[in-house]
């Protein structure tokens, strides 16, 4: 094509792939924040910004240009390399993540076989650039929150992984548009129903992931001023800001193709409706899913207090762990018995 | 039996499920918020906002400088120098001289919105309801100084707003 070498073109195809999942993804955060503020101040009885634009639909633009527009503070005694890498630390691996995640059946941009080691092996490592920020700072408090969220990782980390555990056992694949398809049939054929807990447990650990109220203590705002990043401003506060949403999103996308069948349409096996509705671009589907999930993170933060920090780690020590070890107890017999519609055929295949 | 409902309680996450149906049924509820530069919530009567100085019907000032107000004014905001009126007293509005000559009136009526606290005591202790409160709350100062108000500038105030303190003054009258 164009006597371009084959390697160049493969690395071209690549670069507008990326740029056709990060830009939607960039402005889907850029929306996100406005659903944020408009649905939480809902739910406090007011109506949240409608000042810029039609209904303030130019609110993200807005943030966006007043945050480029600010300097960008270095504190002294702060260690600059580490200081300027923390937020690109923490965002790289929330934008590398979406590699992996199937829009549709077929449509992913690196059809990985070893698709879940890959999120769960990159959603980990977000959680350094938090650290490093903290400690880069020089700053009490930004270091506390480094602490508290060093604290908060290994408490719900296992328990996430093993509700991960959970879904490769009945899918029988890491392979994340395998895991889709072991779902196939209607709504009652996805993993929420069988993996109750584990989808539950898979959410909530999502939530503490993510630094999301309730379970936002690393950033602590009553308490810690902004934990980790009180230091940061302009583009790099900027970027921890929009790390965290795209991790948000990617929760939610996570959560519905493990849990909620991904593309999968729910009205699937339903006399009338499912033919009716089987025009419908998967695409569609999975975005809808995953708003219901990130409707869910902005009604656990318009409704809950914040955890302190040992009720974090008992929650995830003495109620997830065992929780999900427990159901994977529950599956594995399941499996072994083959009750179906879930578990037949996962031992042959 | 209690710690079966405690338990039952704590692992279908009752309580928190409860605590998101609260705020889910909020979020449906008619909002509060008032649009501000276009809609404005509504204003008493006594309504304590911009002070003004007052006059009689014919244009005579009605403060007799008998610095009550300055006396009760919890903040120490107001300071009135008085005197005797000169004899080169200009006529007010073609009231003769005659009528004004020696009346004792204010050379200095200064009033620090810095130091006001809004608190309405030298509306109230006014004897001839000259100091009163209009509603005016949408004012800015764009200069040092200019939060200290003058005697010309309150019976600006004063001249502009006569209508609607005149009209708030009949209603809150029968309380006073």
């Amino acid at each position: 094509m164009f006597g371009l070498p084959e390697d160049l073109i493969t690395v071209i195809w690549t670069l507008i792939k990326i740029v056709v999942i990060v830009a939607p993804l960039m402005l889907g955060v850029a929306y996100l924040t406005y659903a944020e503020r408009k649905i939480i101040g809902y739910m406090q009885v007011r109506i949240g910004p409608n000042r810029v634009g039609p209904k303030g639909w130019l609110q993200p633009i807005a943030d966006a240009l007043k945050l480029m527009f600010k300097e960008i503070i270095l504190p002294t005694g702060a260690n600059k390399m580490l200081f300027v890498v923390a937020p690109v630390l923490s965002i790289a691996p929330a934008l590398a993540a979406w590699a992996v995640i199937p829009f549709d059946d077929g449509l992913v941009l690196s059809n990985l076989d070893a698709g879940l080691l890959y999120i769960l092996a990159l959603t980990s490592v977000g959680v350094y650039g938090v650290i490093i920020a903290g400690w880069a700072s020089n700053s009490k408090y930004a270091f506390l929150g480094a602490l508290r969220s060093a604290a908060q990782v290994v408490s719900y980390e296992i328990a996430m992984g093993f509700a991960l555990v959970g879904v490769l056992m009945a899918a029988g694949s890491l392979n994340l548009g395998d895991i889709v398809r072991a779902q196939e049939g209607g709504f009652l054929n996805w993993y929420w129903l069988p993996l109750f807990p584990l989808f539950i447990v898979y959410f909530l650990s999502g939530v503490a992931e993510t630094n999301r109220a309730p379970f936002d203590v690393a950033e602590g705002e009553s308490e810690i001023v902004a934990g980790f990043h009180v230091e940061y401003s302009g583009m790099t506060f900027a970027i921890f800001f929009l790390a965290e949403y795209a991790n948000m999103i990617l929760i939610a996308a996570l959560a519905s193709v493990l849990f909620l069948g991904g593309w999968l349409s729910p009205f699937a096996g339903v006399p009338l409706l499912g033919d009716m509705t089987a025009w419908v671009p998967g695409l569609f589907w999975l975005l809808m899913k995953m708003s219901i999930f990130l409707f869910f993170f902005l009604w656990f933060r318009a409704t809950f207090p914040r955890y302190r920090y040992d009720q974090i780690m008992r929650l995830g020590w003495k109620a997830f762990l065992p929780v999900t070890i427990f159901w994977l107890f529950v599956e594995g017999i399941a499996i072994y018995a083959e009750i179906g519609p879930w578990f037949d055929g996962v031992l042959g295949a | 039996m209690n710690m079966l409902k405690k338990i039952i309680r704590t692992w279908t996450l009752s309580e928190l499920l409860k605590g998101l149906s609260v705020t889910g049924r909020y979020l449906f509820r008619k909002k509060f918020t008032l649009n501000y530069p276009e809609e404005k919530a509504p204003q008493s009567p006594r309504f304590r906002g911009l002070h003004a100085l007052r006059r009689y019907p014919d244009g005579e000032e009605r403060c007799i400088a008998c610095k009550l107000c300055e006396a009760v004014c919890p903040a120490m905001a107001i300071t009135i120098e008085a005197a005797p009126r000169d004899e080169d007293a200009p006529e007010i509005n073609g009231v003769g001289r005659s009528r004004n000559y020696g009346n004792r009136r204010t050379t200095k009526y200064e009033l620090d919105l810095f130091k006001c606290i809004f608190c309405g005591y030298c509306e109230e202790a006014c004897p001839v309801e000259a100091i009163v409160e209009t509603r005016v709350y949408e004012y800015i100062f764009d200069g040092r100084g200019q939060n200290v108000m003058t005697k010309e500038a309150l019976l600006r105030i004063g001249d502009e707003h006569e209508p609607q303190l005149a009209a708030d003054l009949e209603v809150d009258g029968r309380y006073r």
